[in-house]
């Protein structure tokens, strides 16, 4: 109780209150622009949390993801364009909508469930991150172990792309996670006598580049092909709504629930999220023929989902140490920074903390109401906003995180190669997700490998020896044999959507 | 936090623009780089801090705590060794700089750096389970003794760490040999006191500060220290020596350094600076608050201390084979 109330003095401080309000509307702002996503958001927000203490940083991050999920929606529906791949799966639906004259009511909706949704996610964050963590402190190295493959498995399992290409980028990953002091018998690899290179690949680093910097590339490449924006006028959003929710309520829950399960997924965020809940929305339904015309019921699902995913994403992020999505990705590197090492501890050791990034959850999905409309009402001018002076800004901002998470120009410069390395991934179809993974959980993984090892003294039965551990390790196991025989039964999977 | 952020760039801009100081009449005129080879919300991140904001109110000029963490301590030792030694970069260097050359790790030792002053101790505790069935070092070390070699596991920091040459240490007191009791490398002290509450490994070997989190949470319980006196915060801790009979005592030390070749008057400066840093009471107050054993030598004491420790640290770590090359 104490803590809870720790947790509100710290929340609701001027200089808190005024880092979630600027974030929100910056948050806003990226998510709104095409090409600028949530995880951008958070890679741009790095070398700001770097000079705050962890509960402004913190809900600077959860503020302005929260809000570019939502924002992300808004030129799906005005311009077909999604502002971020987390609204990609219901823009051709928005905008058929916006098309049949229902932008007010499509508007409308989105800003409503995507609140609804964040609230869903966020309220089973809250029930049961500080559940699992009772039950995590009694995790030894066999269950992170199982963990990890588990994580690593679902990187490539909730990839949209060919599973050989998910691979190829997950083992890629894991190659660069063997680079600097191995965690076992403390020998330098790969690290050709460079003092840097002793201290590994710095994954947030990597992030920045990969996520922003390739980003950058593309949107350079196409700068003088911006389409002229022709923004329809916005008109009474809110019309219409509890009829939605009357006529959809059980739509909105199945988007939440499927949003909140795929958050909590390592890998899988508020994009996967929404794909398969929409497919889900188009399977169910009484009139599947109506998807793609401007029917409002799958973008009910959908925008639910992407919303309540962006919390569950932090479950395994602050209890085990594993990402939930990209986003959390980042998070754990600035836990990391700011001494609060994600884990079942930190929720003995500063519960405080952890109730602060659940009322700033809350609040944030609060102020997303009155934000989100101002957003649709001034979407013409954001909407404008010169791409030509923003990508630079961008770059600098990234040069400055990079530098950060390093204190030195290393940083930078990995930065930068990752950047192209993600460009020419990208490019050819090879999904980045499953390297970030691979970087973040390797370490984790060759660790918990070799303690389990040394600890059982060679036994490997012993990796199934205590009773979660043993369960962990039949369902990765099962997972495998599943992903084995359907690869050898069809040849190559289709990628789906 | 105004202050924080204006600190913070300063830092970043006075990174930028290290180059040599034009005069050192007027030293200091710009702000102070401690660079700290470890990470954020450590001990050693702890005890830099505050020797910083106690450095920064003596001369007059901003002290910027930087962490250059990652490579086991090599990046920022490292970073201090190789800067330029003109007074605007120091650090905390800490006992591993003893020990990496001998691992081969790196070519830095003591004698890469400038030494000012040693300002911290701390001994390895022997920490258990809280119902771990040896409720005393009396019972833990008969139950070592007697079973065979490889029974007992042990954990607290990676293959070769302090915390590792602690175990090493008393078990070869005991007369066993170093590998008697396994040890299963681990991040650093808090994953191993995870460990350790979840029934990974029998015996964590960190300092008792370091294991005070499980400890409060009541699961876990330290049986001893490897040191002359007890530590008045964890008072009921008896010693190896009162419990066993055993003279053993080792431990991990901060202090703080610049790059070899520092200008004299700039380190006596320092030295001053230090010593006044270390005497305020706010320094034994935030020291003992923590649990952290303060410690004073000088420049000179600092240098035969270390040069010391250096050849006790080679020996102990060829004795366990833990030395390369």
């Amino acid at each position: 109780m104490d803590a809870l109330l720790q947790a509100f003095g710290l929340v609701f401080d001027p200089f808190v209150l005024g880092v979630i309000g600027v974030s929100a509307l910056f948050g806003m702002f990226v998510g709104a622009m095409p090409g600028l996503t949530a995880t951008m958001a958070t890679a741009l927000l790095v070398p700001v949390t770097f000079f705050m203490p962890p509960v402004p940083a913190l809900g600077a991050i959860v503020t302005a993801t929260a809000m570019a999920i939502f924002a992300g929606d808004i030129p799906g529906a005005m311009l077909r364009m999604p502002g971020t791949p987390a609204s990609a799966a219901y823009a051709d639906e928005s905008y058929a909508m916006t098309q049949k004259g229902q932008l007010n009511l499509c508007m409308g909706v989105n800003l409503v469930f995507s609140v609804a949704g964040g609230m869903i996610g966020v309220a089973v964050l809250i029930a049961f991150a500080p559940l699992l963590a009772e039950v995590a402190i009694n995790f030894s190295s066999y269950e992170y172990f199982w963990l990890a493959c588990l994580g690593l498995t679902c990187a490539v399992f909730m990839s949209n792309a060919d599973p050989v290409k998910g691979f190829l980028s997950l083992f890629f990953g894991l190659l660069l996670a063997t680079v600097g002091i191995d965690p076992a018998a403390g020998f330098p690899r790969f690290t050709f006598d460079n003092v840097d290179l002793m201290g590994g690949v710095n994954f947030v680093a990597t992030m920045i580049g990969m996520f922003a910097v390739s980003e950058l590339m593309r949107g350079a490449v196409s700068l003088d092909q911006d389409a002229k924006v022709v923004v329809q006028a916005v008109g009474n959003i809110f019309k219409g709504v509890g009829g939605v929710f009357r006529r959809y309520w059980l739509n909105f829950l199945r988007g939440s629930a499927i949003g909140t399960a795929i958050g909590a997924l390592p890998g899988a965020g508020a994009d996967i999220a929404a794909w398969i809940s929409y497919a889900m929305s188009k399977r169910f339904s009484k009139q599947p023929e109506k998807f793609g015309t401007g029917e409002v019921e799958g973008i009910v699902d959908a925008t639910s989902a992407n919303n309540s995913a962006l919390a569950s994403a932090w479950i395994p992020a602050l209890v085990f140490g594993i990402p939930g999505d990209s986003i959390t990705a980042i998070v754990i590197g600035v836990l990391y920074m700011k001494g609060m090492n994600p884990g079942p501890t930190v929720f003995q050791e500063n519960p405080q903390l952890i109730y602060a990034v659940f009322l700033i959850f809350i609040l944030a999905n609060i102020i997303m109401l009155p934000l989100g409309w101002a957003a649709i009402k001034s979407a013409r001018q954001i909407l404008r906003a010169p791409r030509n002076m923003l990508l630079p800004v961008i770059l600098l901002f990234c040069l400055v995180g990079s530098f950060a998470m390093t204190n030195s120009l290393y940083g930078v410069v990995l930065m930068l190669a990752m950047g192209i390395l993600g460009w020419v991934m990208e490019e050819h179809g090879i999904p980045v997700a499953p390297l970030i993974l691979g970087l973040v959980l390797g370490e984790m993984l060759e660790q918990t490998f070799v303690q389990s090892m040394i600890k059982a003294d060679g036994h490997w039965l012993e990796f199934f020896s205590r009773p979660i551990a043993g369960t962990l390790g039949v369902v990765t196991l099962g997972i495998w044999l599943v992903m084995l025989g359907r690869g050898f039964r069809r040849g190559p999977v289709a990628a789906p959507a | 936090m105004p202050i924080l952020t204006r600190r913070s760039l300063l830092a970043a801009s006075g990174a930028a623009l290290a180059m040599p100081a034009l005069g050192q009449g007027n030293w200091p005129n710009r702000p102070i780089q401690l660079v700290v080879p470890w990470g954020a919300g450590g001990g050693t991140d702890a005890t830099a801090r505050i020797v910083g904001s106690l450095l920064e109110r003596d001369l007059g000029q901003p002290v910027n705590v930087v962490n250059r963490t990652g490579g086991s301590g090599v990046v920022g030792h490292s970073a201090i060794a190789t800067a330029a030694p003109d007074g605007y970069t120091i650090g905390m260097i800490t006992v591993e700089i003893t020990m990496m050359h001998w691992q081969g790790l790196t070519q830095l030792n003591p004698t890469s750096y400038t030494p000012l002053a040693l300002m911290n101790s701390d001994p390895p505790g022997v920490q258990v389970k809280q119902d771990s069935p040896y409720q005393d070092i009396k019972a833990l070390a008969d139950a070592i003794k007697a079973r065979p070699a490889g029974t007992f596991k042990a954990s607290g920091t990676g293959q070769g760490g302090i915390w590792h040459l602690a175990l090493v240490g008393w078990l070869q007191a005991m007369g066993l040999k170093g590998d008697h009791v396994r040890w299963v490398p681990s991040n650093g002290a808090a994953p191993a006191m995870q460990e350790l509450a979840a029934g990974g490994v029998d015996i964590v070997t960190c300092s008792v500060p370091e294991a005070r989190a499980m400890i409060d949470a009541g699961r876990a319980k330290s049986l001893a220290i490897m040191a002359p006196q007890r530590n008045p915060m964890f008072a009921q801790v008896p010693t190896l020596n009162e419990t066993l009979g055993i003279n053993y005592s080792v431990g991990a030390w901060r202090g703080i350094a610049a790059p070899k070749n520092l200008p004299a008057p700039i380190a006596q400066r320092y030295g001053a600076a230090l010593k006044a840093a270390y005497d305020n009471p706010q320094f034994k107050e935030f020291m003992s608050s923590r649990g952290f054993g303060t410690v004073w030598q000088d420049a000179a004491g600092f240098a035969s201390f270390m040069a010391e420790g250096d050849r006790a640290m080679g020996a102990a770590m060829r004795g366990a084979g833990l030395a390369r090359g």
